[in-house]
Formats: C-alpha cells, structure tokens, sequence
C-alpha cells in the first residue's frame, strides 16, 4: 500500500434499509473535500451504493474498506451472506433475485453489478456459495 | 430550465428548498427504479418519480441531482423531507401522472440524457 493512502472502512448495517446508502453518503463527502474531481466522485458514490444496497438487501449486511491513494480508489465490500450460484447470470443487466417487496422499494431491477461495472474501471467478484461474497472495485482518479 | 420554472409548468407545490428555485436543471430522468435512475449519470437533473422513500433522496445525493418532483401528489416522510434539506435537494409534489408530468417537461423543451448503452 502506498504511504500517502488513506483506509476508510464502515459496518453495514443488514436490518434496516432506510439506513443503507450511509457508508457511500460518507464516502462521497470525505472525497469531495480532498478535493477528487466531481466525477470521479460520482461514480465511486454510484458503485458503492450500488455495492452497499446488494449488502443490505441479500446479505444481511457487511463490511466495507476503503483505500484512497492519489492515483485510485479501492472498495473492497465483504459479507457473509448466501453467495452468488453464478455469477456471470448475476452480471446480465435485468437479471435479479430480490424478493417483490425490494422491487417496491425501487430497487432489484438487475442493474446493480451492471452499474457497478460501468462507473468502475475494475471490478472482481469472490464468491462461494453459503460463504458469502467480496466485491472490489477500483476507480482510477488520473 | 429552472426549478422554479418546472414547479410552474407542473402546477406543483414546493415540500423542501423553494429558496434553491433559481438553480438551472439541464435533463432530466422519470422513473420509480433507483438502479435505473443511477444507470443514467448527468449533471444538474431532475427526477420524476412515484417512489416515496429515503433511497430517493440518497439516489439524488449519488447522482448530484438537484430536484426530485414527486408525482401523483405522494407526499415525503419527515425523514426524507430532513435529508434533502441536508443535503441540499428541492422536493416538489404534482398532482399530474408520471407520463403527464414527463410529456409537460419535454413539452416546454427539458430533454433526458442519452440511451442507456
């Protein structure tokens, strides 16, 4: 790791989705003062909360760790939910398995991993299932 | 287009920052999916939608969009009403339907962004 980054990380919270999006609400304030440029910082917010709302819905929660150095941002965001059988189908835009009641909530339409790939200029899913699931993104700030 | 403009043209009401109704919207996005909304990244927008909930206004704070019209005269919890005066985002209620509301904007010449590719 770099000398000069800096590490964030955040529980989240896996019983109450009103509370989700508060990691990215952070995250996105603390990089707005480095001084990041806005767009950098939207798709960072973007993916995460992406990430973070996946955590909530399907996992029961996790952690998330952040590592900020002057060239990029990493998230690494780790639960210990069911995992994900096959992860290629997960990817497909349109594809979900969120119960309706998230659907009415405005979320589980299958474009989650899907965003999460396009605001990112890496991403990697770990997963096994009945283990649980580590999503890591990296946004390259140059 | 301005937000106190779009508030006109939709006959809608002011819930939260009728003092940030000179801000210019450039496009704007109708829909009652949050993953569709954060699909489509543009600066300065509008959103439409008949979702009623927190993720709304956190969905605007992710994407920078600056003014949530909230459609067929749903009104917002306190919660919500709390964080978008926290973080700076006007809520607007229209008694009109989501396609109406949409047809009135792009009518008086507001635009979406481009296809989802």
């Amino acid at each position: 790791m770099n000398k000069d980054s800096i590490v964030l990380t955040y529980d989240v919270p896996g019983d109450d989705f009103t509370r989700a999006g508060e990691a990215s609400s952070n995250l996105k304030s603390y990089l707005k003062q480095m001084g990041v440029p806005p767009e950098i910082v939207r798709k960072v917010a973007i993916a995460m909360y992406e990430g973070e709302i996946n955590m909530v819905i399907h996992a029961g929660g996790g952690e998330i760790e952040v590592v900020i150095s002057p060239e990029e941002i990493n998230m690494k965001l780790t639960d210990h939910g069911p995992g994900i059988e096959d992860i290629e189908l997960a990817m497909q835009a349109g594809y979900s398995t969120a119960p309706d009641n998230i659907r009415n909530l405005g979320f589980g339409a299958g474009m989650g991993l899907p965003n999460m790939k396009k605001y990112t200029d890496e991403l990697k899913i770990d997963s096994t299932v009945g283990v649980g699931t580590t999503v890591t993104m990296k946004v390259k700030i140059q | 287009m301005t937000i106190e403009e779009i508030r006109q043209i939709l006959g809608a009401r002011y819930i939260v920052g009728e003092e940030w109704g000179h801000r210019e919207v450039h496009s704007a996005c109708g829909s009652d999916m949050m993953s569709d909304v954060l699909a489509f990244m543009k600066d300065q927008s509008v959103l439409l939608t008949g979702l009623c909930n927190l993720q709304v206004i956190r969905t605007c704070e992710m994407m920078d969009i600056i003014c949530v019209v909230l459609v067929r005269g749903k009104q917002p919890d306190e919660a919500m009403i709390q964080m978008a005066k926290e973080k700076g985002i006007t809520i607007l209620s229209t008694g009109h339907r989501m396609f109406s509301a949409c047809g009135m904007l792009y009518e008086k010449g507001l635009r979406g962004g481009p296809d989802y590719k």
